[in-house]
């Protein structure tokens, strides 16, 4: 990275405290995103990569709390705080800080258009809200915004679908619409947690189309979160692999596809049914299954599966995120 | 080092190294009946479990009610009108001896009312297991055991009243027994009647749905739009004044629980309506079952549980509405005793206020409500299969 | 939306239908025949009823026809405001009831108020704070709600504000305005005192709506689109008002309309206890003297009310939820 980072994560810890025992669902993640790329972050579910979205949005749900950490956010140059660093772990959530910050600045898109609306608003009633509580801007100036917004989609008779239900519109619309939504005010940054999952493979292949347009467009970041590997490929310019609340590796989207380091990783790509296979191949799982959340391995949490695993070593500590090569980190006794 | 590009097969033995620590219950959770799912999730609400054994409570005594009792329920006395109950002492003099005070009447020559003074030298110890009137244990075996009793055996007048006795001298421990038994059990019967019309009715609607559930749907609209107590007085007070005890007590029950079948028609034709759209319904039938035996092997036993839930809630109903009818005068007439028959004697307030204790009776009633209430929502929390 | 409610309106005048046969069933049921018990009763406080006034009053009840025409001849008499002589007090029937059935509404509706603007805020905080002291407190105080019937309720309140207060809490008016003509005076004094019976009424009420208003915002607080909601940067009362609370108050207010019955029946034996001027303790002595017009009117009348009264809720709940007025439930 060599500009200033737009946003650096460090050490982030998210934990779930409950009677039964207490979730780790975010374990010391560290990364960084520079401004206008495209970070994948990538995992199986329950490795917590939506917690740390909403980490960074401060919109965690009771009973979970931020216990560790620092997320540094590079404001971008404007009225009042221009240009400066804020580290968000420390705001309050509900402050006004944080809440001119979030939704303006930063803005989340996520998985399921089907009730991301209120089934009992106007989609555009929701859209105007945003831009109003964000921008000084009259009814009709925030109506004409959204409407134009709707349009930059690729939304067909914008101004008809303002005053919609979302119940009315079909589920690729409805995502636009949360885009047209999450970009009226013009964010820097921008997470999408698993934006085209709940989507038909020809309505997720218009909508990644739609957010490189719109990120060539604004120059924002893009921060990508899923589990299909095959949309990384397409939209990342760098990869965060997690694993049980931790990243395990984080490099440029080529060196993570032709040169994996963590055995993870490996497994991961070993895992996707490749077309030039021959018939009657066995297809290669990884071994065992994600543990408990309760009952975390010690050590490197990913020793029970790893066929690397060198005993006495992963399974009594945990190995550090590690540079080992231009802008590639691996976190693995390996490679130390 | 073992060779990366060998497919490792994930049900060979687990690798070396302390894996995560396997819950050994969990084993458990996948070979478990349906109702021994219900049973543990059941248990873990500590409100429910001890509401169910107040329940039961509630029934060992309307099984054992004339065993509980120790004066005979219809013995009226004028001499020992509106006796305040009594306190019972433990110990004599260092010994453990139950015992209560001999109680002097007389009547207070200025307000005509009977007053009770407590004399200390007439001592009369109580015994467990005393003799007292006759009655059929179960209704079969003559006895005249009863938990408690004074000294002096069944010949003697009544000496002790726990709780007091009411306007005509009877003592309101002994007819709280015996009125626990006809409130409940009234209940009980009840809830039977609205249970059969309500699974049938709702079990029509909700399998067929068409015609017959649009009137059946309408029905019980109507029937919820209208206000139930007026009606029910109306009904029970064109019952012909000599009918029997017994032949009064059935016919408030149906009438009670003609109203009450429409909660839980609902409730069997939601579940029917959510069941006909499963997978599991639609394979039964596509392997030819008839449909007889699709709802009877297949879709009951899946709400059973909700059922059994649906009955348990509705019985404080069942037993507020014969309370309260009775209060009034126009549901169970004595020589009947039930815990609203008992009320009646509370219904104003210069007497209440003089006679408190006869408002004793209003605590079963609330107890057994809360229980049965606390125990079905536990009971419906336990049948939900995406509970936590 | 007016199909919607085109459709209540058809099903509540199905219900009034129904209301008056059972009520003419009352009317009925008593051994005998009015008309003889009616002379009998003349006969006994020396009125006589001359052998002409008997012949029509037979003709416009239709005695002696089947019991179908019966029921048509009263409700003609009915539905032309004549509702029959009440046998007990020798007048006709609507100067019997007089104001008590307007009195019965004022508690009714003060109950139902009352339920609304308790049940709604006490449900979302117990909602949004789950488990907190005071969820466990508004759980609490709602299964004694539900638990202890009104009546209940009404003789022990009675009983404490008596011995306690020497202060007798029952009643709708202080002595003075008892019988008084209607006036601004009278009319505070009746606000005065309607509290009480209000809360005796509706909290069973309230208990019930407090627990739906919590289940069903919990439902809401989990959804997705809370969560854009406070992605936006709304304050989070807003985010909760605005929308979990919006879309739970629906099938909340659609449970209000069923509500009513059941406070306007629980008003009858409350108002027994509590010495209400209202229609119940005239119910309860027409029933048990079997004074059946009055019994039987009565009846009528508050099943009409009642369900006048669920069609209102009906048509505030279509205007409370948009996603009825675009497409049938």
């Amino acid at each position: 990275m060599a500009a200033e980072p737009l946003l650096s994560v460090r050490n982030l810890k998210t934990y779930f405290t409950q009677d039964e025992g207490t979730v780790r669902a975010v374990d010391g993640v560290s990364f960084d995103m520079a401004p206008g790329a495209t970070l994948g972050i990538v995992g199986e579910s329950g490795c917590g990569k939506s917690i740390t979205a909403r980490s960074i949005m401060r919109i965690v749900d009771r009973p979970g709390r931020i216990v560790e950490g620092a997320i540094h956010f590079q404001r971008p140059a404007g009225a009042d705080g221009a240009g400066q660093m804020v580290d968000l772990a420390k705001l309050e959530p509900n402050g006004t800080l944080m809440r001119s910050i979030r939704g303006a600045e930063i803005a989340l898109i996520f998985q399921e258009p089907m009730s991301s609306f209120s089934p009992v608003h106007t989609v555009g009633s929701q859209i105007i809200e945003a831009i109003r509580l964000h921008q000084p801007l009259g009814r009709q100036a925030a109506r004409d915004r959204a409407i134009e917004m709707l349009r930059r989609v690729g939304v067909s008779s914008p101004g008809e679908r303002v005053d919609q239900l979302s119940n009315q519109l079909s589920g690729g619309l409805r995502q636009r619409a949360m885009i047209a939504m999450a970009l009226s005010c013009e964010p820097t940054l921008l997470i999408a947690d698993e934006p085209t999952t709940a989507l038909d493979v020809t309505t997720q292949t218009q909508i990644l189309d739609l957010l490189r347009r719109l990120q060539q467009e604004d120059g924002m970041a893009i921060m990508l979160i899923t589990h299909d590997l095959g949309v990384v490929a397409e939209m990342a310019t760098d990869v965060a692999v997690m694993y049980l609340g931790r990243v395990v590796e984080q490099a440029p989207v080529d060196a993570i596809f032709h040169d994996p380091r963590h055995p993870y990783t490996r497994a991961l790509l070993r895992s996707i049914p490749r077309i030039r296979s021959r018939t009657r191949e066995r297809l290669t799982p990884i071994a065992g299954a994600v543990p408990h959340p309760y009952d975390r391995p010690t050590g490197c949490p990913f020793h029970p599966r790893c066929p690397e695993f060198m005993p006495g070593r992963c399974d009594r500590e945990a190995p550090a995120l590690r540079p080992v090569g231009a802008y590639h980190a691996v976190s693995c006794f390996l490679y130390e | 080092m073992a060779d990366p590009g060998v497919a490792l097969d994930p049900t060979s033995a687990p690798l070396p190294g302390p894996s995560a620590v396997v819950d050994p219950r969990e084993p458990r959770i996948f070979v478990a009946s349906q109702w021994q799912l219900m049973w543990w999730r059941f248990r873990r609400h500590k409100v429910a479990v001890a509401s169910a054994l107040v329940v039961i409570g509630f029934y060992l005594v309307v099984l054992g009610a004339d065993f509980l009792a120790y004066a005979d329920p219809n013995a009226s006395e004028a001499q020992r009108s509106l006796m305040p109950p009594q306190r019972v002492y433990w110990f004599d003099e260092g010994r453990f001896s139950p015992h209560v005070y001999g109680v002097k009447g007389a009547r207070d020559p200025q307000s005509f009312k009977r007053v009770y003074v407590a004399d200390p030298e007439r001592k009369i110890s109580l015994r467990f297991f005393a003799e007292g009137f006759e009655y059929r244990l179960f209704g079969l075996i003559p006895t005249t055991r009863h938990l408690i009793g004074a000294e002096g055996g069944p010949g003697s007048a009544p000496a002790v009243f726990l709780l007091g006795t009411d306007v005509q001298g009877r003592d309101l421990w002994s007819r709280l027994m015996y009125g626990t038994r006809i409130s409940l059990t009234i209940g009980l019967f009840g809830v039977t009647v609205s249970l059969v019309l309500g699974v049938v009715l709702g079990g029509l609607s909700g399998f067929y749905g068409g015609v017959a559930d649009t009137i059946i749907q309408r029905i019980i609209e109507i029937l919820r739009s209208i206000p139930t107590i007026p009606l029910w007085m109306g009904l029970a007070a064109a019952l012909p004044r000599d009918w029997s005890v017994l032949q009064v007590y059935f016919a408030i029950t149906i009438i009670i629980s003609l109203l009450g079948w429409t909660e839980l028609a609902r409730v069997v034709r939601g579940r029917f309506l959510a069941m006909r759209e499963e997978d599991f319904v639609v394979s039964a039938r596509l392997v030819g079952c008839s449909q007889m035996r699709t709802i009877f092997v297949h879709m009951v036993p899946s709400f059973m549980s909700h059922i059994i839930a649906a009955t348990t809630l509705a019985l404080p109903a069942m037993i507020i509405s014969e309370t309260a009818l009775s209060f009034l005068g126009l549901g169970l007439r004595p020589p009947a005793i039930s815990w609203g028959v008992l009320l009646q004697q509370a219904q104003n307030v210069q007497t209440v206020a003089i006679s408190p204790w006869l408002m004793l009776p209003a605590v079963p009633v609330i107890v057994a409500v809360m229980a049965f209430n606390f125990l079905g929502d536990g009971l419906r929390d336990a049948a939900d299969p995406y509970g936590r | 939306m007016l199909a919607y409610i085109g459709r209540r309106a058809l099903l509540a005048v199905f219900t009034v239908w129904a209301i008056s046969v059972l009520s003419f069933a009352i009317i009925q049921l008593p051994p005998g025949d009015y008309v003889t018990s009616y002379i009998a009763q003349m006969a006994s406080m020396g009125s006589v009823v001359t052998d002409e006034e008997a012949q029509n009053l037979r003709i416009q009840y239709g005695l002696g026809q089947p019991i179908y025409v019966q029921y048509f001849k009263w409700m003609r008499l009915v539905v032309q405001g004549n509702f029959g002589m009440s046998m007990e007090w020798r007048r006709p029937v609507t100067e019997v009831i007089g104001e008590r059935l307007w009195l019965t509404v004022v508690v009714s509706v003060a109950a139902l108020l009352l339920t609304w603007v308790l049940a709604l805020p006490i449900g979302i905080y117990s909602a949004v704070r789950q488990y907190s002291v005071g969820d466990y407190l508004a759980t609490f105080v709602g299964f004694i709600g539900l638990a202890v019937p009104n009546f209940l309720l009404a003789l022990v309140l009675l009983y404490l504000g008596f011995v306690f207060f020497n202060a007798h809490i029952g009643g709708l008016f202080s002595p003075e305005f008892q019988d008084a003509p209607w006036s601004g005076a009278r009319a505070w004094d009746l606000i005065k005192h309607l509290p009480i019976p209000a809360v005796i009424l509706g909290l069973a009420g309230t208990a019930q709506q407090i627990r739906i208003m919590r289940a069903n915002l919990l439902d809401e607080l989990r959804k997705p689109y809370v969560v854009t909601a406070r992605s936006k940067g709304l304050p989070e009362a807003r985010v909760i008002l605005r929308y979990p609370v919006r879309v739970a108050l629906n099938p909340f207010a659609s449970t209000i309309g069923y509500t009513l019955p059941y406070i306007v029946s629980g008003s009858i034996i409350v108002s027994l206890v509590l010495g209400l001027p209202t229609v119940g303790p005239l119910l309860l002595k027409a029933l048990i003297a079997q004074d059946m017009f009055l019994a039987g009117t009565i009846v009528l009348l508050l099943g009409v009310m009642t369900v006048i009264g669920t069609l209102v809720s009906d048509i505030l709940l279509v205007w409370v939820d948009p996603r009825i007025r675009l497409e049938e439930t």
